[in-house]
């Protein structure tokens, strides 16, 4: 395991803290853990260093600083306080968060409860996805006979999630020219991955 | 429903019986949860908060669970009550700090609590007495279905439930236990047990006090990540290790029994000579010696009918607990200091000094959690 602060030597100091249930961990070599200060683990935040590195990096790659269009947060702010400040700025803020977001925690992707009103919705939005991918995947293999099935089920899908968000009715698939025909056909699978009914969410 | 009139009596999660409850006091599961599309509390501006905090409100207290609940906002409770609710367990540190625009709600069983602008605009959490964390999760679980029915939550289609600080994003879940562990502490295991625990991905951590510090030996495992596995597999993986730590206790108290019976003996005999003849006792001191009491319990050397009243010694002794009924604005240390001696002594008159004779030879060892599983 490297050292999370110069990333190259190996961490040699597990910090460990959890105030109130949160939990909060860092790895730093010998001579990282020296410069920091850290003799005294207890006596200072370790999430607050941790984040601050992460968004002291971030602030490098964007010496103007990026603030959240919804609430105004700034990088600076999240830094001082290690804290967003609401959450679009998971959005504003995402290329400086997905390091940190690796270092902290298992994954990068939520597994687990989906709220019941999205669950329908994000379960077709993935499993379109794979579809599409696994679409991309037969054209570039000439698998023709596959592609033409999954191209059904997308169509199938498509259809489905237009009846129930009402305004997709009529822009689907009436003239799209086949996908299986000629020499364009991945960049009519690229217009795929654009949602059909563009009018279904406001 | 008055705070006094819940807080007159112990919690269900002190009170009550669960699996393994000699070891694992208590079984906690708390989900973070935000309103889409408003600032975070620590952001907001206080007519923001406010706004959400009655729209929180007024969804929690309809919920079916909720009914005769206890429902306050924080700058209408005393430094003390708000004390006496953290020792609790019920409302966080960084909670009771919070004064306009935030507010706590609670059950009268004080298994269910919700936290109304802590660092995020709902913290709601299940706790119940010994290793309950399946069930805990399924309680908080249902309300949080409940609330999201009326309540539109920040959710994001990778990142799932979205909060203040990123060490809570995802399932927003942290689950914990807390676990007494006199065995591994005398046995000089207990760091060893840390660490390895800490190195995949949980974490270990004494309630008051760090490593074999930690007063009264009390240590709470929780999850340590919140995105990339689904609420069920954290708490697997949690209960799994709980389980391995639970037989190392075992094991360790066995261990000591076999090797070290005049050790042991002498410490519990102690420890029940100190809390029942002393005049003045810090908190530091009463956790630890209650905690040979409360292994004494375990090991049959007093009667079963005293775990109650032990364990309860660990709450009522905190400094806001010992004053609650008092009118006293704030005891100094030294008048809390012999308030807690009168206290233990008054709670463990009548109980007997500890039966040498009745030391088990084979004391039942845990299950390992692959036997358990069905
Ligand atoms: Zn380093
Ligand atoms: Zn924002």
């Amino acid at each position: 395991m490297f050292c999370d602060v110069c990333k190259s030597k190996e961490a040699t100091v597990f910090l460990t803290q959890i105030v109130e249930g949160k939990m909060q961990k860092v790895n730093l070599c010998e001579g990282c853990s020296k410069e920091k200060g850290v003799n005294d683990p207890t006596g200072f935040a370790l999430a607050d260093l941790l984040l601050g590195l992460g968004a002291a990096q971030e602030i490098e790659k964007n010496p103007l600083g990026i603030r959240c269009s919804v609430c105004g947060f700034s990088q600076t702010d999240f830094k001082k306080t290690g804290r967003l400040g609401c959450s679009a700025c998971y959005d504003a803020f995402a290329e400086g968060l997905s390091g940190m977001l690796k270092n902290m925690h298992r994954g990068l992707i939520h597994t687990g409860k989906v709220p019941a009103r999205l669950a329908l919705a994000l379960s077709r939005a993935r499993e379109l996805a794979a579809l599409q991918q696994g679409l991309e995947k037969a054209i570039l293999e000439e698998k023709f006979e596959d592609a033409a099935g999954l191209r059904d089920k997308i169509r199938l899908l498509e259809s489905e999630e237009g009846k129930e968000s009402k305004s997709g009715e009529s822009n689907l698939s009436g003239g799209e020219p086949d996908l299986l025909d000629g020499p364009n056909r991945l960049s009519l699978v690229q217009t795929e991955d654009v949602p059909p009914n563009p009018g279904k969410k406001s | 429903m008055k705070l006094s009139a819940i807080i007159a009596n112990t919690g269900e999660w002190l009170s009550g019986s669960g699996p393994h409850d000699q070891i694992v006091v208590s079984s906690r599961v708390r989900l973070a949860r935000n309103l889409k599309g408003k600032p975070f509390p620590g952001w907001a501006k206080k007519a923001e908060r406010v706004a959400v905090l009655d729209e929180i409100r007024g969804a929690v207290i309809q919920l079916p669970e909720m009914k005769e609940a206890f429902s306050e906002k924080l700058e209408d409770l005393s430094p003390l009550e708000k004390q006496v609710l953290m020792e609790r367990h019920l409302i966080s540190r960084e909670h009771a700090a919070k004064g306009a625009g935030s507010a706590v709600v609670m059950n009268t069983a004080q298994t269910l609590s919700f936290m109304i602008n802590e660092e995020d605009h709902l913290r709601m959490q299940a706790i119940r007495a010994g290793l309950q964390l399946d069930e805990v999760f399924a309680m908080i679980n249902q309300a949080d279905g409940e609330l999201e029915e009326s309540l539109d939550f920040a959710f994001h289609n990778e990142l799932g439930y979205l909060t203040a600080c990123p060490t809570n994003v995802g399932t927003g879940m942290r689950a914990s236990a807390m676990l007494h562990l006199p065995g591994l502490v005398m046995s000089e295991q207990v760091n060893k047990i840390i660490n390895s625990v800490n190195k995949i991905g949980l974490a270990v951590r004494g309630l008051h006090g760090e490593g074999s510090e930690a007063m009264g030996n009390l240590f709470q495992v929780s999850n340590q990540t919140t995105l990339g596995e689904a609420e069920e597999e954290i708490i697997g993986r949690l209960n799994k290790v709980i389980f391995q730590i639970l037989e190392h206790e075992q094991n360790a108290r066995q261990i000591l029994l076999q090797q070290r019976a005049e050790t042991l003996l002498d410490q519990i005999g102690r420890a029940y000579g100190i809390l029942c003849h002393a005049h003045s006792i810090t908190s530091k001191e009463a956790l630890n010696l209650l905690s040979f009491i409360k292994m004494g319990v375990d090991l049959g050397l007093f009667p079963g009918g005293y775990r109650l009243q032990v364990d309860e010694l660990f709450i009522e002794t905190q400094p806001a607990h010992l004053q609650k009924g008092l009118q006293a604005t704030k005891l100094g240390s030294e008048e809390r200091d012999s308030l807690r001696a009168a206290l233990i002594r008054t709670k463990l008159k009548k109980m007997p000094e500890p039966e040498i004779g009745k030391i088990p030879t084979t004391p039942p060892i845990v299950q390992s959690p692959t036997s358990e599983e069905s």
